[in-house]
């Protein structure tokens, strides 16, 4: 389909770019990005490059933004916050998943390679359609509160809660759910139905939750096979590549005692 | 052509129009939502601080409840507020955060004893009660008499999204990601849906609803620097706007935040200030007190925006190769405070900016935030004149923010208004007499016409260039739309951007592919943008007095003889500016009068029925002495405004309900 007019600075690369790049002169960097529409049969992946003069303070969201306005208005990503809350812009950088928006040009370049997060249906470039995957996750794994009432008395003090334990459930609750988790995963490559460390840690959350009314009973149901918890080979790419630093590690440990015990019964 | 029923379509899932998709799901309607992005991914996610709900819990929140709220909001609005709907507001914030506490939204809490805060840059010891161990806490905020805003650490607005999108998921409530309304389907008095396009493949489908509700958010990308999401362009106000029926309230109210980091304009939050946090000049010199004796810091954003940009023309900025700016300095609330209670603004500080806030001064100046104005809609969220058509959150003007929104109040206001609305769209959808019998070829018109205008656009020879053409629109409206406003520099942005909005008829693709074409998106985009941007640009040329954030140095008093009333913008097709009519606020009806902010400007223009309505307000008081409820009830009743299941006094601990509830 590509209708796109290459230029002289949308030189077509080799997937793995040349070895021994050179780095740009005085503040140029370049940007080398896997184009591929996946709807269009006759496309096959590539890697295009764009070269652009580096900004002070330029992020890779500020980068591909330069790139599509004046370069190429057909290169697909995605941006919402462009300040590292929302999870949108996940994307493998020089190799390694993190979050595009909040990338230094300056810390990853002169050269950047940037391809799409593996692990995801690919939309298009380096846009990949990870809400899908986050609604099949949640539903999977009921991932909301299961509350006692339905209907709450609204017009009364609210119930309380100890401070340390509001703090330890927003700890697990920042998870932005980006997808980099994922796309770090080993599991993931061998079983397409792992839940992920982002789906573990959404166990781990509800059941220090006490407003939710499940127990570890109802989570094994969720998490007590291979493609939950017991799934995780422990190679905790996961835990390295988490954009907020979350405890994956110890969170997928103690949901693996918790439910081996249940299982053990 | 495609065509998918439902009972209530929603436009938008930030919080707002996930809340009212579960109110009306719960009522037995379905509902479909349409977002842009995976909803957890909308900007509700950005509110940091909190949100405001009059619980009282903390010492400092102490003797806070519903009428202290209303009267820091009207302050906040400038009078512009309509304050019935203040009144439902501030009564049902506090059923609204309870509610997301049962939903499992982990509001930080208040814990008993001794505890060192910052206010007014002095170190005190505060003491919270036992009883109020273990409650949600509350901090500061600019424009508050009390400390309201609930808070979860700085993720306040990510927390709440991930309760209300997680009970959505739950409610079994689809979600059509990636999806793009183009146009309302409607007839000129009645709404039935709209035209919307897949932004994967570029299809367009038709959907036919019973209601159909906006909650896009707001348009800060009308402005270069902005703190608002990229998918923040106002393509719902556009919506709106373009059916020609529906009307835009007061978009020339847009709320300029006053620490944007520099010069990327990613949010800080208020919370910084509400928490101790200091504004300091190119001398390391505190000078807000200089200027806002009362509030400081935190006067409202409004007045604490124009005071910072007042400072920087007096050539009290600090010089960089971008330009001007001033400093946030939160380095004496100590590590431990900003790495629990403002850990967001700790890691954007790091990644963006390089710096460690705990030692390190933060650059900002104020940058495009809020949009007060948006769908002009009855108390019930419903457009006053196209039928079947709601909004909520802000991308309407419901109109609880008036010229200026306080901080705290829009998450606030997403939740509450989506509980409030959705159940009014409930009810609609109940009555047999909302039924419509609808023309399928009226559905197939409007996808027709919107499939010819994409064709257009792929197919045309024009010479323009699209993201310039935004660029330009951004450009003008940051330098002559901003902060500061004269009839010169608004009457030359009006001319430019009717040229910009002729110009837009004329784009050319560079790549004219019809599917997930984001060039194409941004064409399309622009067109509508520029309608808005005229729309936020004329209706502030016409204003000639300066209210909230509505600030016009020629015309420097608020007028309420002249201007104390409502603007409406309509878009007819093919013009080239709105039409603009005025909706004036009844002073007989105010529960507050007009008066003094308490903060900012002390010299304004009384309307001639203003001191007849402080006597009547002041007799009531005197009538109804010690029993709050009884002197509300005469001063604006509101009760019956709101749903049934919405009404009810909220319980404190100094306000016990006794009996055997929950309270403990």
């Amino acid at each position: 389909m590509s209708m796109f007019r290459p230029t002289a600075t949308h030189k077509v690369i080799p997937l793995v770019p040349a070895d021994g790049a050179q780095p740009g002169n005085g503040g140029r960097i370049r940007v080398h990005a896997m184009r591929y529409n996946p709807r269009d049969p006759g496309n096959a992946p590539r890697l295009q490059t764009y070269e652009l003069e580096q900004a002070e303070g330029m992020t890779l969201f500020i980068a591909l933004s330069e790139i599509r306005e004046k370069q190429d208005p057909s290169l697909q990503f995605d941006f919402v916050c462009r300040a590292g809350i929302c999870g949108s812009c996940a994307m493998v950088i020089n190799g390694r998943p993190g979050l595009a928006c909040r990338t230094l040009t300056k810390a990853v370049g002169p050269d950047i390679t940037l391809l799409p997060l593996p692990g995801f249906e690919l939309i298009g470039d380096l846009s990949v359609n990870t809400g899908k995957w986050m609604r099949a996750m949640s539903e999977r794994l009921e991932a909301w509160v299961h509350m006692k009432e339905a209907e709450l008395d609204l017009t009364r003090i609210e119930a309380r809660m100890e401070p340390e334990l509001a703090e330890q459930i927003y700890e697990l609750d920042r998870c932005i759910e980006c997808g980099c988790c994922v796309a770090g995963c080993g599991t993931v490559r061998m079983r397409e139905a792992f839940v992920g460390a982002v789906g573990l840690n959404k166990i781990a959350r509800f059941r220090l939750d006490p407003r939710d009314t499940r127990d570890d009973d109802d989570f094994y149901e969720l998490v007590g096979d291979d493609d939950g918890v017991f799934g995780c080979m422990s190679l905790l790419g996961c835990h390295d590549v988490c954009p907020k630093q979350l405890p994956l590690a110890t969170q997928i440990a103690f949901v693996r005692r918790k439910m081996a015990a249940v299982g053990f019964r | 052509m495609k065509v998918v029923y439902t009972d209530v379509l929603v436009i938008g899932g930030g919080l707002a129009g996930l809340r009212m998709a579960i109110a009306a799901k719960r009522r037995g309607h379905d509902a479909v939502i349409l977002s842009l992005v995976p909803p957890k991914r909308s900007h509700s996610k950005a509110a940091q601080g909190g949100m405001q709900a009059s619980l009282g819990n903390v010492i400092k929140g102490q003797g806070d409840n519903e009428d202290v709220h209303f009267e820091d909001t009207v302050r906040g609005s400038d009078w512009g507020a309509d304050q019935a709907v203040v009144r439902m507001f501030v009564n049902t914030a506090p059923k609204a955060v309870r509610e997301l506490a049962a939903w499992g939204v982990p509001w930080s809490r208040v814990r008993r004893g001794d505890r060192t805060v910052i206010i007014n840059g002095q170190k005190v010891t505060i003491t919270e009660r036992d009883e109020a161990h273990g409650l949600m806490a509350q901090r500061d905020f600019g424009g508050t008499k009390k400390w309201r805003t609930c808070y979860v650490s700085d993720g306040t607005g990510h927390a709440m999204l991930q309760a209300v999108g997680d009970q959505a998921i739950g409610s079994g409530i689809p979600v059509h990601e990636r999806a793009e309304a183009l146009a309302l389907i409607h007839d000129g008095g009645r709404c039935y849906g709209a035209v919307v396009r897949d932004l994967i493949d570029g299809e367009l489908t038709a959907y036919v609803a019973k209601a159909t509700a906006i909650a896009t958010g707001g348009a800060g990308r009308l402005y270069r620097v902005t703190t608002n999401a990229v998918i923040c362009e106002g393509i719902g106000h556009a919506l709106a706007l373009e059916s020609g029926a529906a009307a835009l309230g007061n978009m020339e109210a847009v709320q300029f935040h006053p620490t944007g980091i520099f010069p990327a304009g990613i949010l800080v939050t208020e919370g910084c200030r509400g928490d101790g946090g200091l504004l300091k000049d190119v001398d390391g010199h505190r000078f807000m007190p200089d200027y806002e004796p009362e509030k400081k810091e935190l006067a409202s954003r409004d007045v604490v925006s124009r005071r910072m940009e007042e400072h920087i023309r007096k050539g009290k900025g600090v010089g960089s190769r971008f330009g001007d700016h001033l400093w946030l300095d939160i380095t004496l609330l100590g590590e431990k405070h900003i790495k629990t209670n403002l850990r967001e603004v700790f890691e954007i500080c790091h990644h963006f900016l390089g710096i460690d806030p705990t030692k390190d001064l933060v650059a900002v100046r104020p940058a495009q935030h809020y949009t007060m104005g948006g769908v002009r809609t009855k108390p019930t969220g419903e457009s006053p004149t196209l039928k079947g058509l709601f909004a909520a959150g802000e991308a309407a003007c419901w109109d609880m923010h008036g010229f200026n929104r306080l901080g705290g109040n829009s998450v606030a206001e997403t939740v509450v208004a989506g509980m409030i609305v959705g159940e009014f769209i409930a009810d609609f959808c109940d009555d047999p007499g909302n039924e419509f019998n609808l023309p399928t070829g009226l559905v197939r018109e409007f996808v027709e016409r919107e499939q010819a205008k994409l064709d257009a656009l792929v197919a045309s020879r024009g010479t323009e260039d699209a993201s310039a053409l935004k660029a330009r629109m951004q450009e003008i409206m940051t330098a002559k739309v901003g902060i500061f406003r004269t009839g010169r520099d608004l009457e030359e942005a009006v001319a430019e951007l009717q040229q910009l909005l002729a110009r837009s008829r004329n784009i050319g693709l560079r790549t004219p592919s019809p599917g997930p074409n984001p060039e194409l998106v941004t064409a399309y985009r622009v067109q509508k943008m520029l309608k808005l941007a005229l729309t936020v640009a004329y209706g502030a040329l016409t204003r000639t007095e300066s209210r909230g954030a509505h600030f016009r140095e020629d015309h420097p008093r608020r007028d309420d003889a002249q201007w104390l009333k409502r603007t409406l913008a309509t878009w007819r097709d093919g013009a080239s500016l709105p039409e603009l009519n005025y909706e004036p606020l009844d002073i007989a009806k105010m529960e507050l009068p007009p008066g003094w902010r308490g903060y900012g400007a002390k010299d304004y223009v009384d309307h001639p029925d203003t001191p007849r309505r402080q006597a009547e307000v002041d007799a009531l008081k005197t009538q109804y002495a010690g029993d709050r409820f009884a002197l509300q009830r005469a001063l604006l009743p509101y009760d019956d405004l709101l749903p049934a299941r919405l009404r009810g006094r909220n319980e404190r601990i100094d306000e016990p309900f006794g009996g055997t509830g929950r309270a403990a």
